[in-house]
């Protein structure tokens, strides 16, 4: 007989395996460097924030390290998309032809043209 | 043998194992540098749900000990790589 708590956390797996899988599949079949860095830090972030807490669910003397392994996950992993997209920028690595909007590159020279007046 | 947790934690464990797969495909053949970063990101956080699977699995703490310095070094490895990318200009086709 399975008790309730096995249920939670086999539903919370779940959750984060789909996630998981979807966003290794969106790696692949996405058509630029923005793209996939949406599929890729997302949604592989959120299976494995999910996985992490339906692990803690099931066993629970294992829950405060997998709480330990979801604030590192959600505290560093934005930021290394961040700067991973913030160097594909600068490095010149273009957007997709049918993007539509791209805020980054106006800001940034309008920035570089007020550094270099003053 | 009835469907218990272990036996999800180990499909997921296979599951975590296929999409590593994936990734390591766009690993290899991505086209620019930025791609193939993305794709070691990708695969350093399966590495990091992986273990924290089997440490269930094995019933082992070390295992999410590991998880955790893991998932700090590939932080700094992401975060040292896109820092040395950023000042040098890639080459479009």
């Amino acid at each position: 007989m399975i008790d309730i708590q096995t249920i939670i956390g086999m539903v919370f797996i779940s959750i984060g395996l789909l996630f998981q899988l979807l966003g290794a599949f969106g790696l692949v079949r996405l058509p630029d460097v923005y793209n996939r860095l949406q599929a890729a830090t997302k949604s592989i972030t959120m299976g494995a924030i999910s996985i992490a807490i339906g692990v803690g669910v099931i066993d629970l003397s294992l829950l405060p390290k997998a709480l330990l392994v979801v604030i590192f996950l959600m505290l560093t992993n934005p930021l290394s998309s961040h700067a991973i997209a913030r160097a594909a920028y600068n490095s010149g690595v273009p957007l997709w032809k049918g993007s539509v909007v791209d805020r980054y590159g106006p800001a940034l020279k309008k920035l570089q043209k007020r550094r270099g007046r003053s | 043998m009835t469907f218990t947790e272990f036996n999800i934690l180990i499909i997921g464990v296979a599951v975590m194992a296929v999409g590593m797969i994936v990734a390591i495909v766009r690993l290899l053949f991505g086209p620019t540098s930025p791609d193939r970063i993305v794709a070691l990101d990708t695969v350093n956080t399966l590495v990091v749900g992986m273990m924290i699977g089997l440490g269930a699995y094995h019933e082992e703490v070390i295992f999410i000990d590991i998880a955790i310095v893991y998932a700090v070094l590939s932080f700094v490895t992401t975060l040292v790589i896109a820092k040395y990318m950023e000042g040098s200009k890639e080459e479009v086709n």
